[in-house]
């Protein structure tokens, strides 16, 4: 077991890489009451064309697979794992996104055995077409759930417009038409290639015992059956630059309009800590573009554009990215023409200066601080750091070693009219 | 178990509450204001906060108070405004980084506390109002504020029952105050209002961190001064149901939206208040509930379906997400959890995993400062101190007759059913 120390933040992680290829990360958090854990799979809604682990052929399956794979992993032949957790005092659950599926608990008490009952109920599927059939109505009902949600359609919305090809438009429930292809085949096929122990991380967090909870740990990987697994074979056609949809317009029974720009990351396959350090860069820039003490903020606040609702952000995974700017607004079309000509204002660089970087940067390490109070924040996030080979523990040296020149070169790589798109929600 | 000790000393026309912990890598300060909830003044409270939050005397400009809040190392700040029971809070919180954490050694703790201060205590105003343009902007915000309601159909669907559960009561008050209400506010009338809060409301300023009591106490008696006060006090009265009513409202939309109310005639610091919320933990507040188990699990009918209490006002709300002609089969199912739980029809493990979750819940609750502070505000709002060891311990001794006595003190009072446009009547 190999421990970093973090001694300006008072943290310890500690690392061990499993005979199994599972990645285990214990982070002890001193005077938490709770601990928390996530057993995550590199497997999201992106994954729907690949290899099945020992074919030879490529297949496509049905959209919302991952998800409903997520459902039904809680279920066994005795019942419902939600009630083990709570027989143990925990609280469990569970989620999927583009590129993760992850299954967690929190627990004050009795850490052992939900730790253990994590690892078994994610290692032991069981899956019958009756159980299937059951949950098609219960995540019908989520996906209505999320049609009646205008922001959601909106968020969706904007991904829809900007990619042509690339599965991550796809809705990650999928529809109530696509769920209906599912069968209990399909579960094992996905699972069995994907939820092998090569391609999960395990993160502990609270109120622990690094060296008990490793033991514990390895003795249970160390009970359990993998055949070894090469590389994960998956495949992405390819995505155009520019954007598939310049504008979507959503009518819908709200009464305030809403809107967001949307930017498709100019193509890129970047990965740990050029990754972290563009990532980071292009967050700065967009603070201080839009951040609340911004000009920009002043002025569309000002103007009557936008509202508590407005919000900013750029993520980026391996193969895709995309930045998002927007909120309510009672006049869609001119809080896009405004932020658009204030993001093609910063294309040319000039507009940084030192002042504005040097308070962003403080701004945005006081909220890494905030965020590592957070046991929640730290597994989810340093989850996505590592698969993307990126190390969430490095955020604040990258932050100090950011430059304005980094800033210019984050806006000059994201900001290109053809990949802006607009997504609209209006009353009916 | 001494979960959490809090120190609370009386201040000039305010309580200041230290809750000294090393677990954060933040302090946090929240200024809570307490007064009733009424009709006169609820749009009023529901504005005050925004205009102090959004500039001062010493930052005149929004822009210019933001920006030194990114200086403090992104301090974070924000105003919400709350219902608990029959009064309105608001609450002005900042969360500053423990410089300790820092290359930078400026002693960020008494820069927060001196910051909502200044907020709290200089306003941008001259000549007893108000700035102009800031009150004009934040009206503008307030009213986006109160119609965002409508757009989001489970947050309507919930405010439409409580508006109708409670028509003629204050709880029926919107937290964001009322429309037509806004455009009466000016930058005087809105003065005159602080002046009253500040001098009438119930005051108390918590501080969560690595932090001595001592020292605290020392910067705030050097910030904060204001008139001692007498609280004013409401008096929660409680509609006696009578015949259950059923509200049906048609939009146009895809889910339909079935929200119940109850009262339970019990309320935070009453004595079976421990039996209710091990009744709610087994009747629909978890994943293990008799909610979820039937309405979810067995019947495949819906995503979400949930039971919550209002602990101050003594009600309990079932919430879910229904097709719209599986209406009076959803309601049939919750009936008869709510008689099984009546009827005593519950098993000594629910109740055992029942209590296991609450307990569970409650530590992890005093895991985030904000958690401990809304714990710790309960106190307040009630007049009745259960500190959390006890919470616990009343929680954990709860027996099966109690919850069937509790179970048997609750009414149904509305069930209240946002439906689509073609649905059948």
């Amino acid at each position: 077991m190999e421990k970093i120390a973090f001694e300006q933040l008072n943290e310890e992680l500690f690392y061990e890489k499993l005979e199994n290829g599972l990645d285990v990360y214990i982070l002890p958090k001193k005077g938490f009451n709770k601990t928390y854990a996530t057993f995550t799979t590199k497997y999201g809604s992106i994954d729907n064309h690949f290899k099945p682990l020992g074919k030879n052929e490529y297949v496509k399956v049905p959209d919302g697979i991952a998800h409903f794979l997520e459902h039904k992993l809680f279920e066994k032949e005795d019942g419902d794992v939600f009630q083990q957790f709570s027989r143990q005092g925990a609280s469990a659950n569970a989620f999927t996104s583009f590129t993760r599926t992850a299954y967690l608990f929190s627990s004050t008490s009795n850490v052992e055995k939900n730790l253990e009952t994590l690892m078994d109920f994610v290692q032991e599927p069981y899956f019958t077409e009756k159980t299937v059939e059951k949950e098609k109505g219960i995540i019908g009902q989520e996906i209505t759930m999320y049609d009646d949600n205008p922001d959601w359609r909106l968020y969706y919305g904007v991904i829809e417009n900007m990619f042509k090809n690339h599965p991550v438009k796809i809705d990650i429930a999928g529809t109530r038409e696509s769920i209906s292809h599912i069968t209990k085949d399909m579960l094992y096929e996905c699972y069995h290639t994907f939820y092998h122990p090569s391609n999960m991380l395990l993160f502990v967090v609270g109120a622990i015992e690094p060296k008990e909870i490793m033991t514990q740990i390895k003795a249970n990987q160390a009970k359990k059956e993998f055949s070894a697994q090469s590389e994960i074979e998956r495949q992405f056609e390819s995505e155009i630059e520019e954007v598939a949809e310049k504008k979507q317009v959503l009518k819908m029974n709200v009464q305030t309009p809403k809107c967001i720009l949307g930017i498709k990351a100019a193509p890129a396959n970047l990965k740990g800590q050029e990754m972290l350090k563009h990532e980071l860069s292009t967050n700065i820039m967009l603070d201080i573009l839009f951040g609340k003490s911004s000009e920009g903020y002043t002025e569309l606040y000002g103007e009557g554009l936008i509202d508590d609702t407005f919000s900013y952000d750029f993520s980026q995974e391996q193969g895709f990215g995309f930045a998002m700017v927007g909120g309510d607004t009672p006049d869609p079309e001119k809080l896009v023409e405004k932020v658009t000509a204030i993001l093609l204002k910063a294309k040319e660089g000039s507009i940084f200066n030192e002042e504005q970087l040097g308070r962003a940067r403080k701004k945005k390490i006081g909220a890494f601080l905030r965020a590592i109070n957070s046991p929640e924040y730290i597994a989810n996030q340093f989850t996505r750091y590592a698969f993307n080979e990126m190390d969430l523990f490095e955020v604040v040296p990258v932050l100090e070693s950011i430059t304005i020149g980094d800033i210019q070169a984050a806006a000059a790589d994201l900001i290109d009219e053809k990949r802006f798109t607009v997504c609209q929600v209006v009353p009916k | 178990m001494g979960v959490i000790s809090e120190a609370i000393k009386e201040m000039e026309g305010y309580k200041l509450h230290v809750v000294t912990t090393e677990k954060f890598k933040t302090n946090t300060i929240v200024w809570k204001m307490k007064a009733p909830l009424t009709k006169e003044d609820v749009t009023q409270r529901a504005l005050l906060p925004h205009v102090l939050q959004s500039s001062t005397a010493s930052y005149p400009t929004t822009a210019k108070l933001r920006s030194y809040l990114d200086e403090l190392y992104g301090a974070n700040m924000f105003v919400d405004v709350s219902k608990k029971g029959e009064y309105q809070i608001i609450s002005m919180s900042i969360e500053i980084a423990n410089e300790k954490f820092l290359s930078d050694a400026t002693p960020l703790l008494s820069k927060g506390l001196e910051l909502l201060a200044e907020m709290v205590r200089n306003p941008l105003a001259e000549n007893g109002t108000f700035n102009h343009e800031t009150v004009e902007k934040e009206k503008r915000t307030l009213k986006q504020r109160i119609q965002s309601v409508f757009d989001d159909k489970m947050r309507y669907a919930n405010f439409r029952l409580v508006e109708e559960m409670c028509a003629g009561e204050p709880y029926a008050l919107p937290v964001n105050g009322e429309l037509e209400a806004v455009d009466q506010i000016d930058a005087k009338s809105l003065y005159d209002y602080y002046q009253k809060a500040f001098a009438e409301d119930e005051l108390d300023l918590y501080v969560i961190g690595d932090v001595s009591s001592q020292e605290v106490e020392s910067i705030a008696s050097g910030l904060f001064r204001f008139a001692q006060r007498t609280p004013k006090e409401t008096n929660t009265l409680n509609r006696v149901s009578g015949e259950a009513k059923t509200i049906k409202e048609k939009q146009d939309i895809k889910q339909g939206k079935l929200n119940i109310g109850y009262r339970t005639n019990i309320k935070y610091g009453d004595q079976d208040y421990n039996a209710l919320q091990v009744f709610n933990g087994i009747f629909g507040g978890f994943s293990h509930s008799k909610l979820f188990l039937n309405v979810r699990e067995k019947n495949s009918l819906a995503y979400y379906v949930a039971s919550r209490l209002e602990s101050h006002k003594g009600l309990m709300m079932v919430m879910s997400g229904i097709e719209f002609e599986n209406f009076d089969l959803a309601v049939k199912i919750i009936k008869e959890q709510m008689e099984a739980m009546t009827n005593g029809d519950f098993t000594d493990e629910e109740i055992e995993q029942t209590k296991a979750v609450i307990e569970n819940q409650l530590l992890e609750t005093v895991d985030t400062a904000r958690g401990m502070v809304e714990l710790l505000y309960h106190n307040v709002v009630s007049k009745v101190t259960v500190p959390l060891d006890d919470w616990l311990n009343g929680m954990k001794n709860t027996t099966k007759d109690e919850i069937i006595a509790v179970a048997n003190k609750i009414n149904l009072d509305t069930v209240y059913f946002l439906t689509g446009m073609e649905a059948a009547e």
